[in-house]
This record gives C-alpha cells, structure tokens and sequence, in this order.
C-alpha cells in the first residue's frame, strides 16, 4: 500500500489560551506499531483524540484511513478502534452487556457470536455477569482492549493500553499486537515504558504539543547523538560530584551502578576518565538507552 | 452514508433502560416524588385552612353568646380550644401560637344586642400568615349577621341589619366548595414531571460526560439522534407511571374528580413531557457536569412553579411576569389539566395551549440539536 494510514500535516489544538499541540506532523504506514512518546501533558491523547474526530484541530489537515480528519470523522470512527487512557467503558453494565453494546454499535452480524468469543479470548466467560465498574485496574485494561477489538478495525488507537497491567500479561498483550500488525492492522499506541517503546516499528517524541524526534529506535539514538559511560561499584558521593562537571548532562543511579550520559562526548570521556581514576573504579562506555534519550530531548526544549 | 440505525438506538434503548434499572435509588425517587408531593401538597398544605384555634374570653355568658359561639364552630373555620379567664392570659395564647384567633365578648354584649346598641365584638387575629386567617375573617362577618338574625325576631325584629341595597351571592363554580385540592393535585402533575424529567435528561448525559463514558460513546459509529432518543424514550414511560401513579391518587384518595377523557389527558402529557424532555436535553448539552445539570433544572424550575398559576392565580399577577408565564411549558399545561379534569374540556378548547407547547418543543429541539456536541471540544 502506497498511501499511509495516517497522513497528517500541522496538526494544531489550543485550549484557550494554551497551545496543546503545535504543528504535529505524523506518517504511519500500514501494518506498523508506531510507538507515540512524551512526558505527562504533552499532548498525545489531544492528538490521538483529533485523530479518531473526538476534537475538532484548530489548523491543519490530513487522512486517516484514507479519510479526511475534518469532514469525515464518522468513517473513520466505523474503521478505528480507540481505547481511552481512562476506562470509558460503562462501570454499572456487566461484562457482557458492555461488549453487546459495543457490538451493536457497530453493527456487527452476529453480535452474540462474537461477543461469545471475545469472552472466551479474555478467558471472562465465567465472569461475564460481573459488573465492569468490579473488575480489577488490569482487567478493565484488559477488556477495553478486547472491546474496541470487536468490530475487526483497520487502525487501533491506544492510549497508554498496560498501564497498571501485570508483566505476563503485558507482554501477551503485545505478542497479540504483533500478530494482528503481521495480519495488515496498524496501531499508534502511546507509552511511558522504554521497554514497549523499543518493541515499536517506528516512534514519535512530543513534547509540550511539538515533534522532536521521529523514526526507528536506533535513528531516534542517533540523531539524539548522546553517549553514555557506565561506572561500576560507584561510591555514594559520585552522583553529586559528577553532576557539575564538563560534559555531563545526567547522572542516573541503577543500583549500585551509575548511567552518566552527555551529548559531547569527548568532554564527557575526559570526565568520565578523570572522575575514574582519582576514585579508582570501573568506567566503560556503554549504548545509551532510549530512556536517556527521550531525557536528553526533554531538557535540551527546556520549560514552555 | 451512516443512516439512522434501529439496531443502534435498540442499543442504546437497552443501555438504558439496564443503567436506570440498577439505578434503584434514581428509579425509586422517580415513582416515589410525587407521591410525596402529593401527599405534601394534599394533605399538608391548605390556602383555605379550617378549624384554626381560636380562644374566646367570655365575660357573661348568656344564649346569643353561646348561639354566637356554636354557630362560629359550625362554620368549620374554628375550633375553640380555650376559654382563658383574662384577657391577658388569651393574649398569651395568641402570642405563643396556640391559637390564631382571640375572641372578647365584652360584658353587656347580649343586653346591648337585644337594645340595638349595636355591641362590638372585638377579634385579635394572628396575621403573621395572612392566608391562613383571610377566609376565617371573612367567614367571621358573615356567621355575625346570620346567627345574631334569629335573635332578633318578634318585636325585636326591627333591629336586625338592614341588608345592602345589593344582595351579594358568590357562586364557585367547577369547586363550589372550593377544596384547594382540586386545584392543586392535578396541577402536581404539571409540577412532578417538569421537575423530575428535566433532571433526569440533564443528568442522564451530563453523567455521561462525568464518568468519561462520553469519550467512549462519541468514538463510536452513533449517530446523535440515536444517542438522543434512545435516552429519552426510557423516560417517558418513567413519566406515564409518575401520570398514572398521580391520577391514581388523585381520583381515589383526594376525590377529584375526572369528568374530562383521560385518553385526551395522555395525549396532552405526551406533548408536555416531549417539551420538557427538550428542555433537560438542551440543557444536558449545556452542562459540564451533573451538579451543573442540576442548578439549570432548578433556574428552570423555581419560575415555572411560581408563575404558571401553581402557586399563584395567573390572572392576580403583573403583566410582565404573565408574559414570562406565557413562555413557559408548565402554564399552559396546568390549564389543560385543569381544563380536562375538572371542567371536560375536548381537544378544541385544549388545543389553545397545546400549539404553544409543540412550538415551545420545536424551538427547544432546534437550539439543542444545534449545541449537541459530536465531539469532545
Ligand atoms: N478538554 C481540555 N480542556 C483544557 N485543557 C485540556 C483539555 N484536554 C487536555 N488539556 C490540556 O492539554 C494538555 C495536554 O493534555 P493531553 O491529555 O493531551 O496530554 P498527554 O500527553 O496525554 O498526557 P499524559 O501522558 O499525562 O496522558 C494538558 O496540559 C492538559 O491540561
Ligand atoms: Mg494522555
């Protein structure tokens, strides 16, 4: 397929007088998990909800699905499956009765058929008189994802979809998408785990309502440029003694090893090196980690 | 493209109808309002009070005394609890609120009646409620002149009071005794349901909005009117039980009678819970949340009971506040009930206030259509 599934350009969104999204660009391809960054506020449900016609953009325009995102949200609303980052689904309906209305909105063949087998997938079908709103945090996490899986969407939109999901089931979670993205379903799913942001095809980083870095993991790495050095068996004062010197822009305690990261590396080597052997332990250069690179970005923008 | 869908609105529709049912408390105030109301309004609150606690301080009692007397017991608007010997100590009655009426009979009253002295009979009402005592009053004056005539008979005969020039006769029609009920009960339902109906459709959707399920609703292929309709239908069989619980009581409890045809009667509350369920859609569109919901319902509600002729006769009140009367749903509706249940009105004499009531709708509609948001801005 030549076209993308999502084709965007300058996306802005305002809310009075604040500019939640500044001029978002964004290309998905089909059948890819394109991963969707950025810290607390920076936008990224505004954008999915713009997305799927939940909010109308200030300025901007493009295609979901093929789909003008202006004028022809209640298409794209038949094809996109969207999962809220807070539960949205009806906490005084049971299990079931919850999937049968998502069924009949969308005005399925065989509601009750499928209904049936997404029970059975989620393994709910002995709970499915249970009232949601009873369900554990996981569970409704669970059966959201289920819900808006129903209808067989062409592009899934998810916000932070394993937040407060166990590790088991998180990663069962992902191997479904894996196998749903194989079978030609593209998702846009939004993060704060660096380990689900690496399993992503492609990722964007916004912060504060602008793009700052798009592309595979390992190109976001590079163009972030940063080099990190690990010091082993670091004494307690090292974090506050590294902190000021040349080159070093984070220092990141990981137990009893230390993560000291900068974007000019030779400084950072020489203080690195420096720091080393005054103190006579262990420093080698490692890869930087996306976590660090994400951090990186968010202190080269500053405060809005 | 995306045409209405019945299978959606069935959706919705049960949606519903499950969320209302697990409502138990939602559901119970529906049907148990106006029962209460009705009882309040019913049984509690009077405008034309009787048997009010008078005390009377005789000074000599003879028989036009004790003719005066029963004959105020009569009349059903007193009931004499006390007989303080001082007038101090009745007044001390009148000030506790014990009774509402202190009555002097002044000594000489009998002696000076029989001579035409034309004796005074001195009455201390408690006006702090000037309804309360208003009709008493007015009955006090009248019992005088008719009890005291039989006193004077024979040679005394001459003394009576020369009636008017003009014979005064007040006829009351359609409530010759002037039951208060009658008047009030059937305007209950007017009441009962703008209230409850407004509240409920601002709630329903402003619920919605504040439980987040509204992101979820809108993300999905529903087209407004479904969503709009599949919430009102629930409530307006909601608003036939609150109707036939009220006519209920009504016929069988409070005696009002029905001599109008109640299929007329369904008929005009069905236009009236359709304009105040537009009403309580407009402003669920309006409401962010469900506390705001209810402080519209209540902005609407406080005019609509105290200028449509609720609580106050129409025709006594300012122009201007006629005019906001006209406006509102709730005026013209007491007049159809008014007008089916106590005076038989047909569809032509009702039809006056039932166009008002499909305009109202219309315009309501319009505004709350044009404010519905398909989105979340
Ligand atoms: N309806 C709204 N009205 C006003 N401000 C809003 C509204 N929705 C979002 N905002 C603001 O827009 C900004 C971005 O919010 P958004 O929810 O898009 O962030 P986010 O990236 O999803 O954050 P998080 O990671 O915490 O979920 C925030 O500052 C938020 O306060
Ligand atoms: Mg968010």
């Amino acid at each position: 397929m030549s076209v993308p599934v999502i084709a965007v350009q300058g996306l802005c969104k305002s809310f009075g007088s604040q500019r939640v999204v500044d001029g978002l660009d964004l290309t998905v391809e089909r059948g890819r998990i394109y991963g969707f960054l950025g810290p607390n506020g920076s936008g990224k449900t505004t954008s999915i909800r713009m997305l799927c016609g939940l909010l109308t953009p200030d300025a901007g325009s493009g295609t979901c699905l093929g789909f003008d995102v202006l004028t022809e949200s209640a298409a794209i609303k038949r094809r996109v499956g969207y999962m809220t980052q807070r539960f949205s689904w009806w906490e005084d309906l049971s299990i079931e009765e919850n999937l049968r209305f998502a069924a009949r909105m969308h005005d399925l063949r065989e509601p009750r058929r499928v209904v049936d087998q997404t029970l059975e997938r989620l393994g709910l079908s002995s709970r499915r008189r249970q009232l949601a709103g009873t369900l554990s945090g996981g569970w409704k996490q669970r059966l959201a994802l289920a819900a808006c899986l129903m209808h067989q969407p062409e592009l899934l939109l998810l916000d932070e979809p394993t937040a407060g999901v166990d590790p088991k089931a998180r990663r069962d979670f992902w191997s479904e998408i894996h196998a749903l993205a194989r079978e030609g379903l593209t998702v846009l799913v939004s993060t704060h785990y660096m380990d689900e942001a690496e399993r992503c095809h492609r990722l964007a980083y916004i912060a504060y309502g602008k793009l700052l870095a798009e592309g595979t993991p390992a190109e976001i790495l590079q163009t972030v440029g940063l080099s990190t050095w690990i010091i082993e068996a670091a004494p307690a004062s090292a974090a506050a003694e590294l902190k000021d010197r040349p080159g070093v822009e984070q220092v990141v305690p990981f137990g009893l090893r230390l993560h000291v990261s900068g974007a000019d590396a030779e400084t950072l080597a020489a203080s690195v090196s420096a720091y080393a052997e005054h103190h006579g332990v262990v420093a080698a250069r490692a890869e930087s980690s996306l976590e660090d690179a994400f951090i990186a970005l968010m202190r080269g923008r500053g405060s809005p | 493209m995306n045409a209405f869908s019945w299978r959606r609105l069935w959706a919705v529709l049960a949606k519903e109808f499950i969320q209302m049912r697990r409502d138990r408390l939602t559901f119970a105030m529906m049907v148990g309002i106006p029962i209460v109301q009705l009882c309040l309004f019913g049984f509690a609150i009077n405008t034309d009070p009787k048997h009010l606690p008078t005390a009377v301080v005789v000074a000599e009692a003879d028989e036009h005394v004790r003719r005066l007397l029963s004959a105020m017991e009569e009349s059903d608007y007193f009931r004499i609890i006390a007989a303080p010997a001082s007038v101090e100590q009745g007044q001390a009655l009148l000030s506790a609120g014990e009774v509402l009426f202190l009555v002097r009979v002044p000594p000489d009253f009998g002696r000076e009646l029989v001579r035409g002295a034309r004796p005074a009979l001195l009455v201390e009402v408690d006006a702090t409620d000037p309804v309360a005592s208003g009709n008493a009053v007015a009955a006090l004056s009248n019992l005088l002149d008719q009890s005291l005539a039989t006193d004077l008979d024979g040679p005394l005969v001459g003394l009576a009071a020369r009636p008017g020039p003009v014979e005064l006769r007040i006829q009351r029609r359609y409530n010759p005794e002037g039951i208060t009920q009658f008047n009030i009960v059937p305007g209950l339902m007017g009441v009962v349901l703008t209230m409850t109906l407004i509240m409920m459709t601002g709630l329903a959707i402003a619920r919605e909005r504040e439980r987040g399920t509204m992101e979820n609703l809108l993300a999905m292929p529903v087209r407004p009117l479904e969503i709009m309709v599949g919430k009102l239908v629930p409530y307006i069989l909601v608003a036939y039980v609150q109707v036939t619980v009220i006519l209920a009581v009504s016929r069988f409890v409070f005696d009002v009678p029905v001599i109008g045809s109640v299929l007329l009667l369904l008929g005009c509350v069905l236009v009236f819970v359709i304009a105040n369920l537009s009403v309580g859609l407009l402003f669920s569109t309006l409401a962010r949340n469900q506390m705001q919901a209810m402080q519209m319902t209540f902005f609407f509600f406080l005019p609509s009971i105290l200028l449509s002729g609720f609580m106050f006769p129409f025709r006594g009140m300012p122009g201007w506040a006629q005019a906001i009367g006209e406006l509102l749903p709730l005026t013209h509706f007491l007049r159809i009930v008014r007008g089916i249940l106590l005076k038989a009105h047909g569809l032509a004499d009702v039809w006056p206030n039932v166009w008002p009531l499909l305009l109202f709708t219309l315009v309501v509609i319009a505004l709350g259509a044009k404010r519905f948001r398909r989105t979340l801005d």
